[in-house]
């Protein structure tokens, strides 16, 4: 398991990056939470000084660093300073519903994109072909954003699904089986946009991977032994094809958390996006790095969940250790 | 394909041209507001009346019909026709920031107004922001692209040429830098910086902090690419006859480097653009009363604008057709580097 504690490793490395990578901002960077209190004559400078001290920010950098990497190794992200509350639960009570947004929309983007991508590319220059990699190039062209807000403008004109939030108003009186359907509706818009957005960019790459193998010599080679068409593309193509694929899970995890962030804001779900824009208007320090490392967190999750799936697929990576993992550009 | 090539190159030149000159093809002041004009709908441009058919368009003016509910719809107040000129003279403006004139491309005669693409809720109007906004947006994707593919190349032809443990400690970064989602990082860093500045300001630091996140990819790219050409057997041979590190980099390493550069620009444009568009929708980029792209969308946040006017999606369309354009050329620039290099 030489591999899987590489790859620990690796993730463990990458997280104390990002965190290094936030106090190395935060220091570079001129105002704080309490610029706007010291306009305020009211409140003297002492005060300011003392909440300054309390809050450890007059403390060097790497102290400051040094702290937080102990209390965040017992899962204490900090105190926000706009709510006074401890970090991590705030942030734990909305990642779960961005956790939820993601995970459908990425079961839901592969779901759709990998069949997608294997037909388009068995059937190469058919209309279903051409009308896929059409659509999918002007999807990734245009910004999500854009996406959404249109797809967003067609829900409320027509009132097609509820907008905002992720119950209604009289969540709490439904029955079971109702509060489900409440959430699921709710959901639709968020994750329709998520899918829409990413299954364009995947459905791109599992063609190109699935036409790449396509093309080699032992393919050639099996079809002219006279392999059936079907056998060719389930037992020779799709393993092979299988690995650059997979190794694009990881990334497409970035892509889907950065776009969630966004659907979340445009669409008021409330998970981290909201709470994240509110904390970045309001200055608060220790929340927007907590917010970071949770969407680290999950990236560096997926991520490894790609590698590990990786492992139990490609034979190379058994073998070897580290198979060609290619980038996945 | 050539053909379609030069096409594709004039258009996004002759884009790139009308933003440039935004204060002569816009009629009006994108910050003028008109409070008597508050969402009024694109003016329609007449050739017929009841003296028959004129050659030159005329439009009439709005007046705002109160029906009980403030609702602002508006009708044509026929009594008067303004006949709509060609090079007229209007609101003085300067010219690439330098020439001061009051010449524009086209104008109705006062206090007749053509509202190309309506106005907005305060009453300006909406085609010239679309042009002046673009000069924001395009020149914030442009700008965060050259310190992206600066910063990258450099990064990366260090890494890439003198190898070991650069290399290793170079790779290591961008793999970090790979791995972040990049809107939470943009949010985050630009939640350490001042919330109010100057729009100069804001927008050299919104384009610097885009492109910085943004080096990693070209930064591996370029690596690769010396990696592969450093031990050619022409570079050996040039280093065999004495050539410096610095003439060999020049003279034989970054030229091949130059068709991938120039692929990574176009694919980076459009993406930098919607990342101002997206950091400006949410009020965290170039702000009021300062026209871009994002910050013009952002009045689609209420709803009932959101699916009452139209026209305020004109910034919307004019980012999708950049977008596309963009994308286009990557495509083309991509193929012809493939064929290139087989």
């Amino acid at each position: 398991m030489n591999y899987i504690g590489r790859r620990l490793v690796r993730a463990i490395l990458l997280l104390i990056g990002v965190s290094a990578l936030c106090f190395l901002l935060t220091e570079m960077a001129p105002g704080s939470f309490f610029d706007e209190m010291r306009l305020n004559p009211q409140i003297s400078p002492q005060t300011i000084a003392a909440l300054r001290s309390r809050y450890g920010l007059d403390q060097p950098l790497i102290v400051r660093y040094g702290r937080w990497m102990k209390s965040a190794l017992h899962a204490d992200l900090g105190y926000s300073i706009a709510y006074s509350t401890p970090v991590t639960p705030l942030l734990w009570s909305r990642a779960k519903n961005t956790l939820l947004l993601t995970t459908t929309a990425l079961l839901l983007t592969w779901m759709i994109a990998v069949p997608l991508g294997v037909w388009t590319a068995a059937r190469r220059g058919g209309l279903l072909d051409k009308t896929v990699s059409l659509a999918s190039a002007f999807f990734v062209s245009v910004p999500e954003l854009v996406i959404a807000v249109a797809l967003l403008a067609i829900v409320v004109r027509w009132r097609i699904l509820p907008v905002g939030g992720m119950v209604s108003a009289d969540f709490e009186v439904f029955s079971a089986g109702a509060k489900l359907q409440d959430v699921i509706l709710h959901l639709a818009l968020p994750v329709s946009i998520l899918v829409l957005c990413e299954t364009a960019v995947i459905v791109r790459h599992v063609r190109a991977s699935v036409l790449e193998v396509l093309g080699a010599r032992y393919i050639e080679v099996a079809r002219g032994f006279g392999t059936s068409p079907t056998r060719l593309l389930f037992r020779h193509v799709l393993p092979v094809a299988a690995n650059p694929a997979v190794s694009l899970l990881g990334f497409s995890l970035a892509g889907l958390l950065s776009g969630s962030l966004m659907v979340e804001m445009v669409c008021g779900w409330p998970g981290l996006g909201p709470l994240l824009l509110e904390a970045t208007l309001s200055r608060d320090l220790y929340l927007v790095i907590g917010g970071i490392i949770f969407s680290a967190l999950f990236m560096v999750g997926g991520n490894f969940v790609a590698d590990v799936m990786l492992l139990a697929l490609d034979p190379r990576i058994r073998r070897d250790g580290d198979g060609d993992r290619t980038d996945a550009s | 394909m050539r053909a379609k090539t030069a096409i594709l190159v004039a258009v996004l030149v002759g884009l790139h041209l009308v933003l440039l000159s935004a204060g002569f093809f816009a009629p009006y002041d994108p910050t003028t507001q008109d409070r008597e004009l508050p969402y009024a709908p694109p003016t329609r441009l007449h050739f017929e009346d009841d003296s028959g058919f004129h050659l030159r368009p005329f439009v009439y003016a709005w007046t705002s019909v109160l029906d009980g509910n403030y609702s602002g719809s508006y009708e044509e107040d026929r009594s008067h026709e303004y006949p709509v000129h060609f090079v007229v003279q209007g609101p003085r403006y300067k010219l690439f920031g330098v020439f001061e004139t009051n010449v524009h491309w086209f104008g109705a005669i006062e206090p007749g107004r053509v509202l190309l693409f309506g106005t907005d809720g305060y009453g300006r109007d909406e085609f010239s922001r679309v042009l002046f906004g673009g000069q924001i947006s395009v020149a914030a994707g442009l700008t965060a692209t050259f310190i992206a593919l600066l910063t990258g190349s450099v990064l990366g032809i260090i890494a890439g040429y003198y190898g070991r443990w650069v290399d290793e400690t170079l790779m290591g970064v961008t793999e970090l830098f790979l791995s972040l989602p990049w809107l939470y990082f943009l949010l985050g860093v630009r939640a350490f910086l001042p919330l109010h500045l100057s729009t100069l300001r804001t927008f050299f630091l919104l384009t610097g902090v885009i492109g910085l996140i943004g080096w990693a990819r070209p930064a591996r790219l370029v690596r690769g690419l010396v990696l592969s050409s450093r031990n050619r057997n022409y570079v050996l041979a040039a280093r065999g006859f004495g050539g410096s590190d610095v003439y060999l980099l020049r003279r034989h390493i970054l030229p091949e480097t130059f068709g991938v550069l120039l692929t990574q620009a176009a694919l980076l444009v459009p993406k930098y653009i919607a990342a101002e568009v997206t950091l400006s929708f949410f009020g965290l980029g170039v702000s009021e009363p300062v026209p871009s792209w994002g910050n013009m969308l952002s009045t689609l946040q209420q709803y009932s604008v959101l699916i009452s006017y139209g026209w305020l999606w004109a910034p919307a369309c004019a980012v999708i057709v950049t977008s596309v354009l963009y994308s286009y050329l990557a495509d083309v620039l991509h193929s012809q580097l493939k064929s290139h290099s087989t």
